[in-house]
């Protein structure tokens, strides 16, 4: 009897654990979502540092795993996603080395200091991701930060004799399948069922992020002779872009393209006000009193010479008031006077002549970029406190994003995005409208079960420390647009991920 | 006749349950092979838990008994808007019971009793999608209860004494959705009291209406356990004055709400129908709210607002022989928790519950009682609304399936 009890109880006990609770309709039942017309079982991603995860001015683990195209796959694993691998970083630290010297900084942190004021700061610690240091090993995820559209063409771009040069790039030297091989050949070669494209932020945004101290190269169709800042043709990129997606699409793969967002919708541009410098009416005053001379002498007399325009003269006026005040820059787009000023009838000593060269106050139209919040109102040299940037001394050019440099971002922009739709209607690719979604962000927000998506630095939620990049909150919102356009023009159900779920900044203190 | 046992034996092998919030009904394996009826039975000292004015009515003088049981709670969590699908990963939960009575004289009888019946034990995969709201909880409360019995009559008797209860909580969650260290870790707390000690009570009466037909009344005063020495310990926090999280001492409480029941029970040849119902008064249970001494943290308030509820029981008895006894049983548990208050913690709607048992004598001394649970819980679509973050509330939503096993053993000792 006792037996028959042990064994009566052993087949209980064996029963339950066979028996869980099984829902009606399992999600994880096959065909509980649909994939559609796509095929989702080779997905590859293909990009710059959106694309690799890059956020708050690094790449590192944690990052990556909240990447869009991770995001993505992770949910194509419900309509046969096949396998999805990232070429992780070593740590979480997030620079890079080669051959033992640093060529990338850490990650940035939210820090505090004893004031209890909050800033960005640099993670201090020792990398451990080395550019000489190849991964094994095929990968999905081919994001490379500060990747331009041409870069992913240009063999050796993975060649890490190239890193030093400038003609290869540390984050594909770590992972490219050869010397020679592209980023794209690298994609195609795993015969994609579906791809994703982002690609042509880094064609313009160099020369915004840099204060427009880049070329407008358009016209220009020889991306040898570029350099890091300068804007590529738009005709360039549209025969670039057209050949990527048409190398990813040779076999039949349907796929996602991301348009680009205008950098005016991002808290790299617009964080710093332009009326950054508080002044009271005594220093006002004093400052406009040397002023004076430059503009009610200087100015008037190199306009009735013929030397300026009568705009040009307005747009020089400095004047300070009681209150938030325009600080002063240097314009590399004005007429330079400072040779002049230093002959007849001037004869201004040389440094006074270079500080007035092409001098002008920021107006309303400029952009002051993120980074210039560490330099304006800063004394460079402690034996003059007299010569505070942005108020004595002018603000560089590469502080600011003038309306001419703007406009020119901004022409680039719409003609990369006329492009990218284009190639998505003609070849049936399903369609992102980031800029779109980003200017929504900016102008209104995106309400998400925990808050707002907003474009304020830091506290908005959607912008990592670095000001240009989302932060993992921000990744999961465009993975869920990208999600929504595949399943509208595929006709999928694809699920989508939680916004609140995700992170937005990373508090530490060094 | 034959018809009859197979169907007992047919309720055996469907199915059975446990309670709603975190009441565990495992208190006697006679009475819960029976749909843990007993509140009107005369038959066992499992009478310490069931209605102590029984005792005085047993026919032995000293009647000893014990038991335990397995719980194995499985609950299965998807949102089909994520994807999203997750399985508790529940270690099995061991409540038990020892019961003894004394029969002083003719109207006089003694009992001593302890027992577990509130705990709840839940884990979650670590990181989970409602780990803001839970990773584990492990909770008990074992109550120590000396009872006294005597009868007026043979038609009437009375029955109580004081309860002595210990508890425990264990209690694992995410701080929040989103906040990790360096590493990308999920910053936790854990919340962790033991030894929280209070006092109650039990009153209760029997009446037999006729030699066949008995009622009996129970009620359990509600017992409040207040930990004010618990340890909230926090891990994966990063490091910044932003974060005010440090290791502190909490102070929280739980109450284990009061529980009346009812029920008559009706002999009949070999056979005994049974018939009980609960009403746990589960609206004390209204906020679970943890206080850290560490003054820079805020306190963690999280909103229970539970209603009272019932459960409906049904058993029955035969007397195969001698040596077998078999029992079955039928419970419907109302679940406290109203909508929009459905926290993982305690994922309980209402749940059919069947039961099953039988006992078998060894010679006149010996007893061994088996008893076997199963809960249904119907699939639900269900959320908690009152996590905040930031003064927003974030639901937490999706569909919950549960079910629960327990399979149970005991001994009894009578002389």
């Amino acid at each position: 009897m006792k037996n028959y009890l042990k064994y009566t109880l052993l087949i209980f006990l064996a029963g339950f654990y066979g028996c869980e609770p099984e829902f009606e309709n399992s999600v994880d039942d096959p065909g509980f979502y649909s994939s559609g017309s796509a095929d989702f079982s080779r997905y590859v991603a293909v990009g710059n540092s959106l694309t690799a995860g890059y956020t708050d001015g690094a790449l590192f683990i944690s990052a990556q795993a909240y990447s869009y195209p991770n995001l993505m796959a992770s949910k194509f694993q419900f309509v046969g996603g096949g396998e999805f691998n990232q070429p992780l970083m070593n740590d979480n630290i997030g620079g890079m080395k080669l051959g033992g010297t640093q060529i990338l900084p850490n990650r940035l942190v939210l820090s505090v200091d004893a004031n209890g004021n909050f800033s960005p700061v640099r993670m201090d610690a020792v990398p451990t991701t080395d550019a000489g240091t190849k991964l094994s090993g095929s990968f999905q995820n081919l994001g490379v930060p500060g990747a331009k559209s041409y870069h992913l063409m240009a063999p050796g771009y993975g060649n890490v004799a190239g890193i030093l040069q400038g003609t290869a790039n540390p984050y594909f030297v770590r992972f490219s399948s050869s010397e020679n091989a592209t980023v794209i050949a690298d994609a195609a070669s795993q015969d994609p069922t579906f791809f994703s494209l982002w690609i042509g932020n880094n064609d313009m945004l160099g020369y915004a992020t840099s204060g427009g101290s880049g070329v407008d190269q358009t016209g220009n169709m020889n991306p040898e002779t570029y350099e890091t800042n300068d804007i590529t043709d738009p005709n360039l990129f549209a025969a670039i872009f057209t050949q990527q997606v048409d190398a990813l699409i040779q076999n039949g793969a349907k796929g996602v393209v991301f348009n680009l967002p205008e950098v005016t919708a991002i808290p790299y541009f617009n964080t710093v006000p332009t009326r950054v410098i508080p002044l009271d009416a005594s220093t006002a005053a004093m400052l406009n009193s040397q002023f004076e001379p430059y503009n009610n002498l200087i100015l008037p007399g190199l306009q009735a010479a013929g030397i300026i325009s009568s705009d040009e003269a307005q747009m020089r006026k400095i004047n300070f008031v009681s209150g938030q005040n325009f600080p002063i820059m240097s314009d590399d787009e004005l007429t330079d006077i400072s040779n002049l000023l230093m002959g007849t009838p001037f004869n201004l000593p040389v440094e006074t002549a270079k500080l007035l060269g092409q001098l002008r106050q920021v107006n309303d139209d400029d952009l002051i970029v993120l980074t210039a919040s560490s330099v304006i109102g800063t004394i460079p040299d402690t034996n003059n406190p007299l010569g505070i940037i942005g108020v004595s001394i002018p603000l560089e050019d590469q502080w600011v994003l003038t309306k001419k440099e703007q406009d020119r971002v901004k022409q680039a922009t719409q003609a990369y995005n006329i492009t990218i739709k284009t190639v998505a209607e003609s070849r049936g690719l399903a369609f992102v409208d980031v800029n779109q979604a980003l200017q929504r962000v900016a102008n209104e927000g995106i309400p998400y079960d925990g808050g707002i998506l907003t474009a304020q630095f830091v506290v908005g939620g959607t912008f990592s420390l670095d000001g240009v990049h989302p932060t993992p909150k921000g990744y999961a919102y465009i993975t869920n647009l990208a999600i929504d356009a595949i399943n509208r023009t595929y006709d999928a159900t694809i699920p989508k991920v939680n916004v609140g779920d995700y992170p937005s900044l990373t508090l530490h203190n060094n | 006749m034959r018809k009859i046992i197979l169907s007992t034996l047919l309720i055996l092998m469907s199915a059975w349950v446990y309670g709603g919030g975190y009441r565990v009904t495992l208190q006697g394996q006679k009475a819960l092979a029976m749909g843990h009826t007993g509140v009107a039975i005369v038959q066992s000292s499992e009478s310490v838990f069931f209605n102590p004015a029984g005792l005085v009515y047993l026919e032995d003088t000293l009647n000893v008994t014990a038991g335990i049981s397995g719980v194995f709670m499985n609950i299965a969590y998807q949102n089909t808007v994520t994807g999203v699908s997750e399985r508790s990963e529940s270690p099995m939960g061991m409540p038990f019971y020892v019961y003894a009575s004394y029969k002083a004289n003719d109207w006089m009888a003694f009992g001593l009793g302890v027992y577990v019946p509130y705990g709840s034990e839940v884990r979650y995969p670590e990181g989970w999608a409602g780990s803001h709201l839970v990773n584990s909880i492990a909770l008990q409360a074992i109550y120590i209860q000396p009872t006294v019995s005597f009868k007026l009559n043979d038609i009437i008797s009375f029955g109580g004494g004081p309860i002595f209860a210990i508890g425990s909580v264990d209690f694992d969650r995410s701080v929040n959705r989103t906040l990790t260290d360096l590493e990308g870790n999920r910053s936790t707390v854990n919340v962790e009291a033991s030894n929280v000690t209070s006092w109650g009570w039990v009153a209760s009466t029997m009446i037999h209406f006729t030699e066949n037909l008995h009622f009996g009344a129970t009620y359990r005063s509600k017992i409040d356990l207040n930990a004010d020495d618990g340890q909230a310990t926090f891990q994966n926090i990063p490091n910044s004055p932003l974060t005010p999280f440090e290791d502190s001492k909490i102070a929280a409480g739980l109450p284990m709400p009061a529980e009346m029941t009812v029920g008559i029970s009706y002999d009949y040849k070999d056979w005994i129908f049974a018939f009980d119902y609960n009403r746990t008064f589960w609206n004390a249970y209204h906020s679970l709210d943890i206080e850290f001494q560490n003054p820079n943290i805020p306190d963690s308030k999280n909103s229970r607002n539970y209603k009272n509820s019932s459960i409906y029981r049904f058993g029955l008895q035969y007397d195969v022989n001698q040596t077998f006894a078999l029992r079955g049983g039928y419970y419907y548990d109302k679940s406290p928790v109203r909508a929009g208050y459905f926290a993982p913690e305690t994922p309980r709607n209402d749940s059919s519950n069947f039961t099953a048992g039988m006992t078998v004598n060894i010679g006149s001394n010996f007893q061994i009682d088996a008893a076997f649970l199963y809960s249904y819980y119907k699939e639900i679509n269900a959320s908690y609304d009152y996590y905040y973050e930031d003064g927003v509330a974030v639901p937490f939503g999706g569909t919950y399936k549960s079910n629960a096993f327990a399979p149970s053993i005991g001994i009894t000792y009578k002389m």
